[in-house]
This record gives C-alpha cells, structure tokens and sequence, in this order.
C-alpha cells in the first residue's frame, strides 16, 4: 500500500520535522466549533440542573471555590503558572488548527482569568493588570467551546516545569458548566445510559448474551474449540471489565476474541458482567468525582455478587487510568479478592506474564502480512502503568506485540511513550459534531505514522484504547489509510496464539464447525 | 528616609512570611481527592524526592520541553542563587566563611541573572504565542526583576555606595533598632523595588517556588493499586447502596 499518494483534504504535515513547527496563531480559528448540548433528560440523571439556571452565574463562581478548597491541584495549578510558554506549543489541537486558545496555557487561563477576579487580591483590585475578567455569558460559552476540545491527555502537563495539568482544569470546567446545567450531550447521554443498563451503549443483558455467543461460534468456526464468552458465571475466578464497543466494533471485537483465547489458553475461568459490562467512565471526562464513583461501584458489586477472585481490564485508555489510579480510592477496599494478583490487573499484564510463563503457544507468522507500529494512548501512557516497573504501560504492550508479530518499528521517538500525540478523540470528543476538531487533532499522530510507512513500510498501527481505535477508524481514512489500518494488541495476540487441539490446516476448519454446530 | 525604610523593610518581611506560610498552609490543608500523578512516575517516596529534586536542581521537563526557556531560566534562577547566598554577607557579622569565597562568583552571577532576565522579556515580546498568553503583570515582574539587578550592579560598578552603612542599617534592623540608612539613590531604589517583591510575592506567580512543591502530577507516589487513597471529605460521602437490583422483567 503507498498511502501518501492518496492524502485526502486535509492531509498530514510534509514530514516529521514539521510537526513541531509551531503554526502560525488563527485568533479564532475553532471559536465556532461547539459539540452538542446536553438535553433536560442527559443532565438530570446525573444529579445535575436540565437547564441553564437562572442565578449561574453566582452558582459558578462558588463551584469554583469550593472545587478549589477540595482539589489541591486546582488550587495549586491556578497560582502557580509563570506563563513561561513551555507548554503552549505541545497541544494536538493547537498544533492542528492553529487557534491561540488551545494552547494549554492558555486554555487554562479561560477559567484562570475568572479565578483570578473573584478569589485573588490582585485580580479583585486589579483585573487589567493580571488579565482577570468577570464571568459573563460568553465566557461561559467561551468555556464550553474551549473545553470540549480538550482530551485531558496530559501532553502539556509533561511539559510544564511545575507539571501544570490541564486535563485537571479542563476536568474543573466542565464540572462548574455541568453545576449550572450547561452539559455535553455525547458525556451525559453516555453516563445516563450507562447507570440505566450498565454500559454506555445501552445494550441489556439478552442482547449482549445474544451478541456473546455469535462471537462463540465465530470462534469456534475459526478453531474448531469450543472457546467460551462467558456472562454473568458466578464463582468464575476473573471478572473481565471490558469497554462496550469490544462486544461490537471492529477492530474492538477482535481483541475480545484475543482476550478470550488468551483465557482460553491459561485455562482460568472467567466471566463478563452484565451489570457492569462496561469499562469506560465517562465520570472522568466531566470531573465528576460522584459520578465517576458510582460508575465504579458497579464494579465492585459486581466482582462481589459474582464471587470472583480477580479483575482484569481490557484494552481501553481511560478506563484504565481510572481502573488503575482511582478505582481503589473510588470503589474500594478490594479486600474481598485474591491479593496475590495487582487489582485490578490490565489483559496486557495477564497476558505479558502468560508469555513469559510459556503458556501460549504461538505463531508469529500469522502475522507476517502485517508491519506493525503502537499508538500509547495518553491516559495509559501518562495516567497509569502496568507491570511491577516503572514504564511499564509503555514496555508491556511492545513486548506482547514484537511476540506475536515479526515486523514492529516504533514510530518518532517525541511522539511515543511519555511524549505520546492523543488520537484526537478523547477526553469525551469522540463525537460527530466535532469531527472537524477530530480530524485536524489526528495531524500530528498520523505525520509520524507515516513517517513510518515511508521509512518502514508500516501499514497497520495497534492500539489498547476503545476510543483511539473508533477515532483512528474514522479518521485514517482521511490521511490515505484505511479504516481497518487501526489495530487492536490482542487481535494480533489471537492472529498468533494457537490453542491446544486447534486445527491448523485451514480446510479442515468449516467442516469442524459445521459438524459441531449445535 | 532611614525610618520609612525600616518600616517599610518590616511590613514587608511579615507579609512575605504570613503571605507565603498563609498560601503554604492552604496548600497543604487542601486535600487532593484522586491520584493524579503524571507517569511514568515513580512507585516510590524515595523515587519522587529523586524525581522532586531533578525536577527543582535542574529543570528537567523544562529542558526536555523548551530549551530555550531552559537556558534564560538557568542563568537568571542559578544567578539569583548566587547573588542571593552573596548578599548574606550583609546581615552576617562575622561573615561566614563560604560567603566570603563566593563574593567574586556572585558579582558574575549577577551578570547571568540580566541575561537570563533579558531572555525572557526578549522572548515574551518577540514570540507570538508568548506574547498571547502574557498579561502585564507578566512583563512588570521581569521589569521588577531587571530593575532589581541593574540598581544592584549600578552600586557595585558605577557608583559605588557606603556599603557598610547599608549593612549596619540591616544588622540594625534584625536587633529592632534603626540605624543611618545612607539617602544615595542606588540604595534607595534597589532596596524600594526588593520591598515591593517581597510584598507581593505571596499574591502573585511567584507562588510557582512554592507551588512546585504541591502539583500532585509530580509529587505523589504512583502507587494506587497497592494504598488505597481516600481524601477526607470522599471519605465524608454518602455509601452507596450494597448489591445489585433485580433486572426488571423481559431482560
Ligand atoms: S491536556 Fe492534551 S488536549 Fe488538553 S490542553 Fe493539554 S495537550 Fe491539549
Ligand atoms: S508550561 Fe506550565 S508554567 Fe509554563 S505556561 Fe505552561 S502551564 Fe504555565
């Protein structure tokens, strides 16, 4: 394939250089990009106003206050900035559209000049002087815009010499909107849907039953074993906590299988959850500490209700910072579970250590046609880890690759691991309406994917994050790729895992099935 | 001249203190409900002090994000230093020993103290995006600054002033007693503007010296998996019902 013929309108940067060449500032450039609003009926479930209320402004402004006497960070990172610029230049978003305003000082000083007016003596005596400003109606607009094209990735907080963190801000702000009632439909809806059904898809029991077992045949067709998905098995040892689009989207689905056949092969019973069949929390994207909360307290309920021993997560960014850097504070003590085992624990570890245990057996040149390269998406890469090391969120996931695959080239080194571009579509952006925003957020990541394609041939990219691998679907295809090009880690993990008794001639295959079709 | 100064020297002395430990405390009081560390981080206490004193000795993420800005902040930090660990030698009778060998060093760091300063103002006036994000107090404070430095190298180069008057005047000061402060302007306005630093010190970004201290993406211990983290007022919250509800019919 020779995708850098085929550049669609909005085409990548000429090379890799020139990612980091600091656009030229468009005042205003993405001020009239705005993601949907929340309706009555999206904001209400989650304990907030339906409307925009009428004494918002006051409302705010002690939101604002009281955010601050409960978060540290808020509190710090809004003194502490010395607007030295280190950060301005690091943003996906700003490097992509252009726009002042996103870069991440100066995102932050949309709520930071507001601040600044109402709780600091110099903004209070002095507005002009350090730039503080009333909270009006278009500042909260302002807001609105500014802060849903934010993914809270923490590139800018790597860069800060004080780790400033504007995920944190950006978090604070849409908490103080979502208080007087102005909330982001595609946050809302989800969380709504979730507290309804127990993921963010809305899928009940019968049809996510209904979907496992197609997948089961699948399976079974393709290796002629019986390979279980198995939901709501009470005394199963692990609990799999696995986001929704695993059970639908593609490349999703074929790392569920992945995880399955890894199950399989380590012979260990497990189970998934139709209660809490979901691993994302979008509570994280609207800095809802309460929402968030009762997002993870499913989990808990769910591991006890089931009796399991253990949890294991599957591949999805968010869901993992929030697995691994809150979900104990959130929803535990986990003191009901096996102590043995991290919890809870990523498939990545599960199944790191089940190669290094030599429990799978493996073929790598199941994957020859594929030239690999891996995306760290940034809520594993600066929001979590892996492993018993430090790093490990970035080693594990190469090591199960270059395992299972022959051919894996990293990609520039300023754009991986801790230094990692966001796919674009996090942090609750992931929708339509701001597919633009999308799009030109993907510029830097998709430069030095094909920097790599010229170099190496590259021509699929892995990842381990629901939202990375439905963002990259979409919008590779706008850079010359494929919208298949985006892969899952453990789809090439069951690309390359032969299970015992499987039958390796292909012919053989259908006909197993069909005889063993019940 | 010599009592406004001494009052001057007092009230600024007790608001840079009260201000800063007032801030501190608040810092330190207000609780940081989730573990927010920016990784990789270390698993470690022992790991973040490592991480803590990379971060405050040599700038690390300033150096790997902008070198630039690292240089300018180099010289003018580890000038100030300097020119500061000089400076004791005017409220140390006898003059400790390590001050008095430092002397000639510090009168150069004052020379990397303006280039830094210089840097920075270039910068913040030249770069568009810095110029963005700059308000005025921004490019009073370097102003601040470089008067500060240039009053100072004037007396030491230019026109020389009766220093050890100037040291009586504060080795006064720290016994409350109010000694000749000589009335020449050098003195004058490089003590007047080192007055109005310290007083606003504790309302403005210079915060950032402390605040480095408390940003929980660089201080706390990556260690959630294994110590459960629970702020008070989270831990304050009303339980969450036990159990899960029935499915209703037809699921
Ligand atoms: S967190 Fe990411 S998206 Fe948000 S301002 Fe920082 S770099 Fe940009
Ligand atoms: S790098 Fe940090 S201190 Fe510098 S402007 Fe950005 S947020 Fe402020």
């Amino acid at each position: 394939m020779a995708p850098l013929d085929k550049k669609e309108e909005y085409g990548a940067f000429d090379s890799v250089d020139e990612i980091f060449k600091i656009p030229a500032l468009e005042c205003g450039a993405m001020a009239d990009t705005n993601t949907f609003a929340a309706a009555p009926e999206h904001n209400e479930p989650l304990g907030f106003p339906g409307e925009l209320i009428d004494n918002w402004q006051e409302v705010a402004i002690a939101k604002m206050g009281e955010l601050a006497e409960k978060n540290r960070a808020f509190q710090v990172y809004l003194d502490a900035c010395v607007k030295c610029g280190a950060c301005t230049d690091k943003c996906h978003y700003f490097l992509g559209t252009g726009d002042p305003k996103n870069m991440p000082v100066a995102r932050q000083d949309l709520l930071r000049s507001v601040y600044r007016r109402y709780y600091t003596f110099a903004g209070k005596y002095f507005p002009w002087l350090v730039g503080a400003r009333d909270l009006t109606k278009e500042v909260l607009d302002e807001w609105y815009t500014y802060y849903h094209q934010c993914s809270q990735c923490r590139r800018c907080s790597v860069a800060c010499p004080y780790g400033i963190d504007t995920a944190e801000i950006s978090m604070a702000a849409r908490e103080i909107l979502d208080t007087v009632g102005v909330g982001q439909k595609y946050c809302n809806e989800i969380i709504a849907k979730l507290k309804k059904t127990g993921n963010n898809l809305g899928l009940n029991p019968k049809a996510l039953r209904a979907t496992l077992e197609d997948l089961e045949e699948e399976l079974e067709d393709e290796t002629g074993i019986p390979v279980k998905l198995p939901l709501d098995v009470k005394g199963a040892d692990i609990l799999l906590i696995t986001p929704s689009a695993d059970f639908f989207a593609e490349p999703h689905i074929d790392g569920l299988l992945g995880y399955a056949k890894v199950f399989h092969a380590a012979g260990v019973s497990w189970t998934i959850s139709s209660y809490a069949s979901e691993a994302a929390n979008f509570g994280m994207f609207i800095g809802s500490y309460e929402n968030m909360r009762e997002v993870s307290w499913r989990i808990r309920q769910a591991a006890k209700d089931l009796g399991v021993k253990r949890i294991v997560f599957g591949e999805c960014g968010h869901a993992w910072r929030v697995g691994y850097s809150f979900l104990n504070t959130l929803a535990g003590p986990f003191d009901f579970l096996d102590q043995n085992y991290p919890i809870p624990q990523h498939i990545m570890e599960f199944t790191s250590d089940a190669i290094d245990d030599g429990i799978l057996k493996i073929d790598k040149s199941k994957n020859d046609e594929f030239i690999m390269t891996y995306h760290d998406s940034c809520n594993v890469a600066r929001g979590s880890s892996m492993g018993r090391k430090e790093g490990g969120q970035f080693d594990l996931p190469r090591k199960v690759l270059k395992a299972v695959c022959n051919h894996f080239y990293d990609m520039e080194q300023d754009t991986i691991r801790e230094n990692t571009f966001c796919c674009g579509g996090g942090g609750g952006l992931l929708t339509d309406d701001l597919m633009d925003l999308r799009i030109k957020g993907a510029k830097p990541r998709m430069t030095a994917l094909q920097q790599v394609t010229t170099d190496h041939g590259v021509n699929k990219m892995a990842a381990i994050c629901a939202i990375c691998k439905t963002q990259f679907s979409k919008v590779m295809p706008k850079y010359g790729y494929g919208m298949d090009d985006i892969m899952s880690v453990h789809q090439l993990v069951a690309n390359a895992v032969i299970l015992d008794g499987q039958e390796t001639e292909e012919d053989d295959a259908p006909e197993t099935a069909a005889t063993e079709e019940k | 001249m010599s009592t406004l100064y001494a009052v001057l020297f007092y009230v600024a002395t007790v608001i840079l203190i009260v201000g800063t430990g007032m801030k501190v405390a608040r810092y330190a009081r207000t609780p940081a409900p989730l573990k927010i560390p920016v990784s990789p981080a270390p698993r470690t206490k022992r790991g973040v002090w490592f991480r803590m004193f990379r971060e405050v000795a040599f700038f690390q993420s300033l150096f790997k994000s902008n070198r630039w800005i690292w240089v300018f902040a180099v010289l003018f930090h580890f000038g100030m230093l300097l020119v500061l660990l000089r400076h004791l030698r005017y409220f140390t009778q006898p003059v400790w020993w390590w001050v008095d060998l430092i002397q000639p060093i510090g009168v150069y760091a004052s020379f990397a103290m303006l280039a830094g300063l210089g840097g920075l103002l270039l910068r913040r006036i030249v770069v568009p995006r810095i110029r963005y994000i700059s308000s005025p107090s921004d490019y009073l404070m370097l102003a601040l600054f470089l008067g500060i430095v240039i009053s100072g190298m004037g007396m030491k180069f230019l026109m020389p002033v009766d220093i050890l008057a100037v040291k009586q005047f504060f080795l006064g000061l720290m016994r409350f007693q109010i000694n000749e402060l000589p009335a020449q302007p050098g003195v004058l306005i490089h003590l007047g503007l080192v007055a109005i630093l310290m007083i606003i010190f504790p309302i403005s970004k210079l915060l950032h010296a402390p605040g480095v201290f408390f940003a929980p993406s660089r201080t706390q211990v990556d260690n959630a998996r294994e110590f459960r983290h629970l702020s008070a007022w989270a831990s304050q919250l009303p339980p969450l019902p036990e159990g899960i509800p029935e499915p209703e019919e037809g699921k």
